[in-house]
């Protein structure tokens, strides 16, 4: 398989996608009405316009991995709330509606599974959940991905889809990082592979830890990749921000990334990666 | 805030009492040992109250001893090594070799700057990419000469600008991490002023974390979090409360292994005194740690972070 490199960046808006019962999804970029179906074999890019959808964890999953192969390894963990946090809601009742939202009970789903048939372990982050925030039940389970990776001598992919750490956990959340980087020197140690794929958003506290410690890192088309986010920039310095900033293109030419990939080539890309580290010829 | 007019009446009494003892060697001794005693006094209810956000100005002050000058009163000899060796030096964040006690330690610690001029290169103590590739080298550095790593940390952050990003700042805080956490040697840190977020634990991942009573350690800023979270920015205090910031606090989390008390009324009332309480729990740390083998202190590290946060998670039934 060809390798393909898309050179144009393409600024497709990734828009958050709400309600999933309808037949038809609106495009939030164009205001299409795309039949659902059609939006599933168009690897939900808005077939009138190119915006990217967002993709939910098992939307993610079943992109990357062959039909009938993914086995489910997500811990049955959830928050206990360590702070008794409570903003303008209190924690407990944010972390029910996304448990209710997503049908998760938290920001991550791991699993082992073939990809193109490669054997793989994963860690998928689902951004509807909290803005996919890393809190400690999300440190555990790329923690347990990680192990069953080193214990099943198989490639570890990371898809990334997080804003950071999640507040609501304050410190807690931070040492999340160290505890992602310290498990994953066991990867190093093993010689077992780690792939990230950072899709939009991948920032903050993920991105400042186990995100940007891949051995192999892809960007997927209209990423966005940084450590603040742009917001954050414009009113803390009052800089202004140059046109493509943290996007995928912006995180390739500044040396972040290995290759920006458009959304319906990441599967083949990642296989292209696993025939060569296996030694095999690619089909 | 406590009242701190209060006690500035009282203290320049104190001064003045003290000044008409030393010039007119008039008796008066008693009656200054009853008001210096009435000003502690004072001081102690004062301070007992003080709220999570009372701490993050605390933590904040202006005249709170930090960067090179606590560095000096804390260790001997202090010698700073410059550059990341790759393009850079950032005054932000900033290391070298030092003495403390009889052992030789390397050193790393934020910097905000002394004068206008070295504050705004420090951009309020905010590192750039090249200051935290600079801890990596100066990381790497104790490891092969087998140098305990002494890490005083004191920043509202990494800088969130257009070159730190361009410069792939998330990259060089990751670094960090992953250099800190399998360096072969003791590593010490302890969070003198504000610990913040990203850029903070970057150089404080280690076998133990200290904090100064006053200090604080967090995810965000109350400030930030009261934006996200609350949508406005008059919920800072009550963000402070939230975040579960102060040093009390973590301690009780277990996230802190020691919590050293400053002066009452806060640390810049008595640097020196709150740089000999921290000199003594560093050395008393360090000999701790000397006495691990290296694989018995990268074992209890590997726990340490592996762990954290674990019982946190519950396991859901059913
Ligand atoms: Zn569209």
């Amino acid at each position: 398989m060809p390798i393909r490199r898309d050179s144009k960046e393409r600024y497709v808006e990734v828009e958050l996608r709400r309600g999933e019962e309808t037949l038809w999804e609106r495009c939030r970029a164009c205001g299409e009405l795309v039949f659902r179906r059609r939006l599933k074999e168009n690897n939900y890019i808005c077939p009138k316009c190119g915006a990217y959808f967002f993709l939910t964890a098992q939307e993610r999953v079943v992109a990357l991995i062959d039909e009938g192969t993914f086995q489910d390894l997500t811990l049955p963990l959830e928050s206990t709330d360590p702070l008794s946090f409570s903003d303008r809601k209190p924690y407990r009742d944010r972390l029910r509606e996304a448990q209710e939202t997503t049908g998760l009970k938290d920001a991550v789903v791991v699993g082992r599974g073939k990809l193109a048939g490669h054997p793989v372990v994963l860690a998928v982050m689902e951004f509807r959940f909290i803005g996919g925030s890393m809190g400690t039940v999300v440190g555990e389970q790329l923690a347990h991905a990680m192990e069953q990776a080193v214990e099943a001598r198989e490639p570890f992919l990371f898809v990334v889809a997080s804003g950071g750490a999640r507040v609501q956990e304050g410190v807690l959340s931070l040492l999340q990082m160290a505890k992602t980087v310290a498990v994953r020197e066991q990867l190093a140690r093993q010689g077992v592979p780690y792939i990230a794929v950072l899709t939009y958003p991948s920032t903050g506290g993920v991105m400042a830890s186990l995100a940007s410690l891949a051995d192999f890192t892809l960007a997927e088309q209209g990423a966005l990749i940084g450590f603040a986010g742009p917001r954050v920039i414009e009113q803390t310095t009052g800089q202004k921000l140059p046109p493509g900033f943290q996007r995928a293109q912006y995180a390739l030419s500044h040396g972040v990334v290995d290759a920006v990939v458009p959304r319906e080539g990441l599967k083949g890309e990642l296989a292209h990666l696993l025939d060569i580290l296996q030694g095999v010829p690619s089909a | 805030m406590p009242d701190e007019r209060a006690i500035r009446i009282l203290e320049e009494k104190v001064a003045e009492l003290r000044r008409m003892i030393e010039e007119g060697g008039l008796e008066l001794s008693q009656e200054l040992e009853v008001l210096e005693q009435r000003l502690q006094q004072l001081r102690r209810e004062q301070y007992a109250k003080l709220s999570d956000w009372d701490r993050v100005q605390l933590a904040r002050h202006p005249e709170r001893p930090r960067g090179l000058a606590l560095v000096q009163k804390v260790c001997d000899d202090f010698y700073e090594l410059r550059g990341d060796r790759l393009g850079g030096d950032d005054p932000a964040l900033r290391g070298g070799v030092a003495r403390l006690g009889d052992r030789p330690v390397a050193v790393l610690f934020h910097e905000r700057g002394a004068t206008p001029a070295e504050q705004r290169a420090c951009r309020g103590g905010m590192p750039l990419p090249t200051g935290y590739r600079k801890a990596v080298r100066i990381m790497r550095l104790a490891g092969r000469l087998r140098l305990p790593l002494v890490s005083f940390v004191d920043t509202p952050g990494a800088y969130p600008g257009v070159e730190a990003e361009a410069g792939n700042i998330a990259g060089a805080i990751a670094d960090c991490l992953a250099t800190l956490l399998t360096l072969p040697v003791p590593t010490l840190a302890v969070i003198l002023g504000e610990g913040g977020s990203g850029g903070a634990i970057a150089i404080a991942a280690c076998d133990r974390v200290l904090m100064l009573e006053n200090a604080t350690y967090t995810v965000i800023s109350p400030e930030g979090a009261a934006a996200i979270l609350w949508k406005e920015s008059s919920a800072a205090p009550q963000a402070a409360q939230a975040l579960a910031l102060s040093a009390a606090r973590l301690r009780k989390l277990g996230v802190v292994d020691g919590v050293i008390p400053e002066p009452v009324g806060g640390a810049h009332l008595d640097p020196q005194a709150t740089a000999q309480a921290l000199r003594e729990a560093l050395l008393g740390h360090l000999e701790e740690l000397a006495s691990l083998a290296v694989e018995e202190l990268l074992a209890l590290r590997y726990s340490r972070y592996r762990n954290v946060g674990i019982r946190d998670a519950k396991a859901k039934t059913g």
